[in-house]
């Protein structure tokens, strides 16, 4: 048996501190990032059903957890990531990123600031090296410590409808007023199935839920008490697999699919992210990685723009393929599907594409070609779906930014 | 357990075939497991025309797609519209309810034993 978070030559994957819950409940398991994790347990489209109407439980443990603690902590921050850091309240989530000095994503992040002086960073798996040593590297010079806590750290997900009784009903009596009180994007100390815990309200399905960080040690305790907890309303276990449909229905983007190094936060529509006006405590500007590329950015004409499509045929757009034009010869390649599948919940396909501004606006009718064949779609707003009680709001208007390649995406 | 039926015949692209005039076939347990559960399945019509070792359909799940290889050569003279009408029914019964066409043959193309094929699946 090989060691939590390690891998060796017998088992070059890392493991999850859940990894034998999962073989107990017959996950198939699979390679990602690095760690072999469940891609599913059952049926795909159970899971992802699960989570639209009932509640799934995930584990998430692959994610990098990075500690960033010192006085200088937030003004670190507001230096390396594109967000305004210190403007952030204790107690609260934020999604940002860490871009290069050329302005394309080296990783999207969710960091929450747990203390004055302390947040915590969390990362893809498959960018957690990266992030740890670019934090170190841009820490560098502040009275700031840069803390990789990802061995010792689970991360569980309970997500859907029925996430916040459930997550209620296991919460110590003390906690529970507050963590059911917990909005979108906030986190607090709490104590869960008697486990002291980070518990955050956020997610990546497009459901109410929360997230969970706790001691590695911890975890399978806790795994087990949701489980049982949660039975009663309809919660499963949900793997990967029905996590990447869950958030391409949601419209949010996967770091490798819609945002890579040759990305920039302008190019995904996640403008609000970069911001170029934040400020330090002297009302001065504050500089950071990739300000001058991204400021330049901003203000120019784009070359190409993250859409919805919705297939208007059965046969699903899949990562990689072009987006044509749908009437006129020879084809003519206006862009590239990001990801793409038959959505569950909405009963068609759904894709993202990268495409250029002139087929972006809502109503373009398009056409992918998929494996030799051209299949209709039609741009549509994002999010793809959305939760029934959800505060309506506009429809984004995907804005356009340069591109300084040569080729369409 | 994943079953390989003895009575049936393999392909390296993970098809099975029931011998009979016509024959039967569809997509094994192993292609049904690693796919996931079926929402999509295109074959072709009645009457097409269908070749040894080609393409004549593709299954689809919400995470992956695969295409379809015939293994015989010759002519469909039944699809399994229960199995395009409800998808899932290749991911829960691949062997049985699950089938996919059914093929008056003029060829067959190269198969495998339950023995090799399961010896291919486990390497």
């Amino acid at each position: 048996m090989s060691e939590v978070g390690t891998a060796t030559a017998a088992d070059p994957q890392r493991r999850s501190p859940l990894h034998a819950e999962h073989v107990a409940l017959g996950a198939a398991m699979t390679p990602f990032a690095g760690w072999s994790m469940p891609l599913r347990y059952s049926s795909d489209l159970a899971e992802h059903v699960a989570v639209r109407s009932a509640a799934g439980l995930f584990d998430l443990s692959h994610m990098g957890e990075i500690r960033v603690t010192g006085p200088d902590a937030a003004r670190a921050l507001d230096g390396a990531l594109v967000g305004h850091l210190s403007a952030v309240g204790v107690g609260r989530a934020r999604y940002t990123m860490i871009c290069a000095p050329d302005g394309g994503v080296l990783d999207d992040l969710v960091l929450y600031r747990t203390a004055p002086d302390a947040y915590l960073v969390v990362a893809n798996a498959s960018n957690a090296a990266v992030v740890l040593d670019e934090l170190t590297a841009r820490a560098a010079g502040f009275d700031a410590t840069v803390t990789d806590e990802s061995a010792g750290t689970a991360l569980v997900a309970v997500q859907g409808p029925r996430a916040a009784a459930i997550v209620a009903s296991v919460t110590a009596p003390e906690d529970v007023d507050a963590v059911t009180a917990l909005r979108y994007y906030a986190g607090l100390p709490a104590t869960v199935a008697g486990v002291r815990a980070l518990v955050a309200r956020t997610g990546y399905t497009g459901e109410d839920g929360y997230e969970l960080f706790v001691p590695a040690a911890a975890a399978a305790g806790l795994w087990r008490t949701l489980l049982g907890a949660g039975a009663p309303h309809g919660l499963v276990p949900v793997g990967l697999s029905a996590r990447d449909s869950l958030r391409l229905e949601a419209g949010m983007p996967l770091y490798g699919n819609e945002l890579d190094r040759t990305t920039t936060p302008y190019d995904a529509g996640l403008d609000r992210v970069v911001r170029l006006d934040k400020t330090g405590p002297d009302g001065a500007p504050l500089d950071f990685v990739g300000r001058a590329a991204l400021a330049a950015r901003a203000g120019a004409q784009p070359v190409r723009v993250l859409i919805g499509l919705r297939g208007l045929g059965r046969r699903a757009a899949r990562h990689g393929y072009p987006v044509v034009r749908s009437t006129g010869a020879p084809v003519d390649v206006v862009g590239r599907v990001t990801s793409g599948a038959p959505s569950p919940t909405l009963g068609y396909p759904v894709a993202l594409a990268y495409v250029a501004p002139d087929v972006a606006a809502a109503g373009t009718e398009l056409a992918v070609d998929v494996r030799g064949r051209a299949e209709p779609v039609r741009v549509v707003g994002l999010p793809f779906y959305r939760r029934p009680d959800a505060v309506p709001v506009p429809v984004p208007v995907p804005v356009p930014v340069p591109d300084p390649r040569q080729e369409t995406p | 357990m994943t079953q390989f039926p003895d009575h049936l015949q393999y392909t390296v692209e993970h098809e099975w075939l029931a011998e009979g005039s016509p024959v039967t076939f569809g997509i094994t347990q192993t292609a049904a497991e690693a796919l996931g559960e079926l929402v999509y399945v295109e074959l072709p019509a009645v009457g097409d025309a269908v070749t040894a070792g080609a393409v004549c359909g593709e299954v689809e799940s919400t995470k992956s797609v695969s295409e379809l290889f015939s293994p015989v050569t010759g002519t469909v003279v039944e699809v399994n519209e229960a199995a395009v009408d409800d998808p899932a029914l290749v991911s829960s019964d691949p062997y049985g309810e699950g089938w996919l066409l059914r093929v008056d043959v003029t060829e067959t193309g190269p198969l495998l034993t339950a023995e090799e094929y399961r010896a291919r699946v486990e390497a």
